[in-house]
This record gives structure tokens, sequence and C-alpha cells, in this order.
């Protein structure tokens, strides 16, 4: 029967997809790990680059890269929580939804090189903080903004009725209504979309060449004076991350083993992102049940 | 004095009215079961006992509700309102939350913060609602996991936590199997000791069993409302005699 060949067809095409996709992603995983296997270690990990010499390390770079990243969540997810929140619980149909949804959905087609520019001249040379994490804090924000936004609008629309409705019924308000009820119930689809932005922030580059800047100095991580250069948390120093340092390193890296810094700068990048995300799913499945209360 | 007043009540929904002039009285401590066929304008009337109707865009009501001879629209604040009048839904609609949280809802959202006398809520409103001994070992486990007879009762748990006066039902059984629904019904008659209920329901026998009393809904109309029995075997009106005897609807 012709119908049962197609669907037979069909199953061996997803199968065969799906097997690629695992493919794919083993294979990206293994190659990056496997070239910058020599510098997995805590040397590497915490001593700075050394500028024309072998044996430089990512420290400041990486921490640059955890700092950057809780810096611009701390920004990006309340602005973006909040315009989901009122694009679907406030916002009525009409002309300026409109105007918000269209500019929202042209930010996030802009190239990050683009945004990293506008960074440069708003946040690094109009406010004169020059080359600091802030700015590159604050172009992440823009850069990330339209996704947080549409993936947190999305999870509270996709909470049913029923649910306010039972609310409203026991006298709450819409604002009680929206924390109590609303929120935590969209919680799985916002959290996705927390590690999407979290995955974008940490790999990002080119908004960051610009802005958070191509140098950083070593950090003192006893100075806990803000102002200092050397202070961690100075954020108006600049700070360059480890996507960034990558580059740098591959395009004019003077050391002699410039090659595998940057190959073990990818491979400690990559390993980043993974863990994140694991602790980041894990840690929003364990707030979700017991918040719900599940078994 | 009645309990609920309401007089000429139209209501639209656009430029559609759905309610007509509709002008009925509802004693305390009894229950008024509403029927009619579907889309009669049964659960839009209800809905505007407990102003649920203002959540609806393009909503117009013109008319008096009273609740204790108060002008519910005018004269008695929507939050305040909702306590005193509370609803359960056709389907049920527990909270993702877990079974205590459920019913400590309304209590914590109007102030009460006092662990203990949140317990003492929580398992006071359980018990009225005659599902305290199914999940008295489960009070943290999640409402999701309970039967959907048992989700419905806990529904009605979490609306007598805020301690109201009046309960709308909009077809509270509807969804459930017989054994639940007969659970429910025994409820009801329980309740209405303490509370005021009006109760929506398309099941002729169960308006029969459960009410005082009956109003019959036809096109947006309240065609005739009176004693359950007068109703039933005596009605005024040959509409509400037809309906009854199955002849449509």
């Amino acid at each position: 029967m012709k119908s049962k060949l197609y669907d037979k067809i069909a199953n061996i095409y997803f199968y065969v997809v799906a097997v690629f996709l695992i493919l794919l992603l083993v294979s990206l995983i293994s190659y990056i790990l496997y070239q910058g296997r020599t510098k997995l270690n805590i040397d590497f990990l915490t001593s700075p680059p050394k500028f024309m010499e072998a044996g430089g390390g990512i420290g400041p770079q990486l921490f640059n890269s955890l700092q950057l990243l809780i810096i611009t969540l701390i920004i990006s997810v309340p602005i973006g929580l909040g315009a989901g929140i009122y694009m679907a619980e406030y916002a009525k149909p009409g002309l300026l939804t409109e105007i918000i949804r269209l500019s929202a959905e042209t930010l996030s087609s802009m190239p990050s090189i683009v945004v990293g520019l506008f960074g440069l001249l708003v946040f690094v040379t109009m406010t004169g903080w020059g080359y600091s994490l802030v700015a590159g804090a604050l172009t992440l924000t823009v850069l990330n903004l339209p996704v947080m936004t549409r993936v947190s609008e999305d999870s509270i629309r996709s909470v049913p009725n029923s649910l306010r409705e039972a609310s409203y019924a026991l006298g709450a308000t819409k604002w009680q209504t929206i924390v109590k009820v609303v929120v935590p119930a969209a919680m799985p689809g916002i959290i996705t979309g927390i590690i999407l932005t979290a995955g974008r922030i940490f790999g990002e580059a080119a908004a960051l060449l610009y802005t958070a800047g191509m140098s950083s100095p070593a950090l003192n991580f006893s100075n806990l004076n803000p102002s200092s250069p050397t202070s961690p948390l100075n954020i108006f120093r600049p700070a360059e991350t480890l996507a960034v340092y990558i580059w740098k390193v591959n395009s004019e890296g003077l050391a002699p083993d410039a090659r595998q810094i940057a190959d073990g700068a990818a491979a400690v990048l990559l390993l980043m992102v993974l863990i994140f995300n694991i602790l980041a799913r894990w840690l929003g499945n364990t707030l979700y049940k017991r918040m719900t209360g599940e078994k | 004095m009645k309990k609920i007043q309401v007089k000429d009540l139209d209501l639209f929904y656009g430029d559609v009215q759905a309610l007509k002039k509709i002008t009925l009285d509802v004693e305390a401590n009894s229950v008024l079961a509403l029927i009619g066929p579907s889309g009669c304008g049964k659960s839009t009337f209800i809905r505007t006992l407990n102003r649920m109707n203002d959540l609806i865009e393009g909503v117009k009501i013109s008319g008096t509700v009273l609740l204790d001879g108060q002008d519910v629209y005018k004269e008695v604040d929507v939050i305040e309102l909702r306590k005193r009048v509370g609803m359960v839904f056709q389907k049920p609609n527990p909270f993702p939350m877990t079974v205590y949280d459920n019913v400590a809802y309304g209590p914590r959202i109007h102030g009460i913060k006092d662990k203990k006398k949140l317990n003492e809520i929580v398992e006071k409103s359980l018990k009225a609602a005659a599902l305290w001994d199914e999940v008295k070992d489960r009070l943290d486990k999640s409402a999701l996991s309970l039967s959907g007879g048992q989700q419905q009762r806990l529904c009605i748990a979490r609306t007598l936590a805020v301690e109201p006066e009046v309960i709308l039902m909009d077809e509270p059984t509807s969804a459930l199997d017989p054994i639940s629904t007969m659970k429910i019904e025994e409820l009801i008659n329980e309740l209405k000791n303490k509370y005021t209920i009006i109760i929506v329901t398309h099941n002729m026998q169960q308006a029969g069993r459960v009410s005082d009393y009956t109003a019959f809904f036809l096109n947006g109309e309240l065609i005739e409302s009176g004693p359950t029995d007068r109703v039933f075997y005596n009605p005024k009106d040959k509409r509400t005699e037809d309906y009854i005897t199955g002849r449509f609807g």
C-alpha cells in the first residue's frame, strides 16, 4: 500500500535526521575538546595571559565571561520578563502593540556587530565610561531583550485562562494573579528563555569587541575596592571575555603557543556552556517541582 | 431580606443581548438551580453576580444586582465582592501547586500570613469539602495528582477558605463521573446550611435532587422561577413544561 510506504519512508527520514543531529553535536564537541585537551588544567584556567611568551592562561577572561553573564542577566531578565508580562497581560490589540512587536522583531534580527557599534557610541563614548564590563552588559541586553521578551510573552500566554479565572474568582487583583499564579505556571518556558539568552551572552563576541573591549587588567581577587582597575568588583573596567579572547589570539596572537591557547580557550568555553545548560535545567526543574509539589 | 436581588438586568456582548430584563430574588441559605438549554444565558447570569463579566471586553450591563441590599456594581468593592461570592467552575481548575497552597491561596492573598491560622483554615475548608480524609497525608503533593472528582472538591475547598456567603457553581459536576457527582451533590446539601448556593445545571435530575428553588432560562430571558417542586410538577409556562418533560433542550 502506498500510504504505508510513505509512512515508512517518513519514519526512516526522521530517525536519520535525529541521528545526524546527534552525530553533528557529538563530533563538534569531541573535536573541540580533543583539540584543546592539552590546556584543560587549573593553571590555564587561573593564570593571566602572557604577552609574547608561551604558557599564558585565560583566568581573567574566564572570570569576565562569567561576571558579564551574571550582570547581563540581572539587567535583561527583569526587563524582558516585564515586557513579556506587559505584552501578554496588559497590552490591548492595536497599533501601539503592533509597533512594539515589530520593533522587538527587528531588533532581534540586528547583526550583533551593528549592535556592538551602537553600544560603542552610547555606552562607551557618550557616557564616557570607555571600554567597560557594564558597557558590554548593556549592549548585550539590547541584543537579547527581544528573545527574552518573546519567550516570556509566549510562556505567559500559554498559561490557561481557567487558572486566571480561578484566581480572580477568589478575589485576587490582576497583579496578584500574575505574580502568584501566571508567572509561576509559566516558569519552565521562562527558564528556557533565560538559558537561551545566557547561551548567547556567553558566546557573543562581535557585540563585545568595542564595548567590553579587547583587553583585561589582571584581576586581584583580594582587591575589594570597586573603583580600582584590578578589582573584580569594578564593573567599569575593560573586560575582555573568553569568546573575544579566542578571536584576538587567533588573529593577532604573538605568543608561540597561540594556536593551543585558542583551542584550549574554545574547549573551556564549550564546557562552560554545557555545564551552564545542565545546571540551569536542573535548577529550573527543582524550582518547579518545589513550587508545584510534584512527587 | 433576600440574599441577592436582581432587577431588570440587561447584558450585552457588544451588540448581542445575552440577558433580557432578568428579575430574580435568591433566598439566603437555599439552593437555587438555573436550568435551560445551552446558550440561554445561565452562565452569563451567574457571572454577573460576582462581576466576572468585568473581565470580558465589550460587555455592557444595566439594571441592578443587590447583595444584602447593596448594589454590587456601584456600592461594593469588586475584590470584597468576590470574597463574599465565590465560584466553582465546570472544569476543575486547581492551581499547579500543592494541595495545601491551593486552599491557602485565597486567605494568603487577603493578607493572612500566620502559619498556624493558615493550617487551621486549610484543614477546616478541606473537611467542609469532604476531602480532608483523602488528602490529609498528601497536603504537600501536587493538586494535579488528584482525580477529577477530588480536584473539583479541592476547588470547592479553595472557595470555602475565603469564607464566602454565596457560592456560585457553574455546572460543577458535568465533567465528573457519577460517584464524584453524587459526593458533590451530598456536599451541596450540607453546605446550604451555612451558605447560599446557586447552581447552573444541564441535568434536570440533578436540579430536582439538589435544589430548593429553580429558575428556567430561555434565550436570555427568565421564563419562570419558584420552588423546585412547583416548577417541575406544576409549571406555569408551557415552555417550562416542554423543557422539563424533555420536548426540547
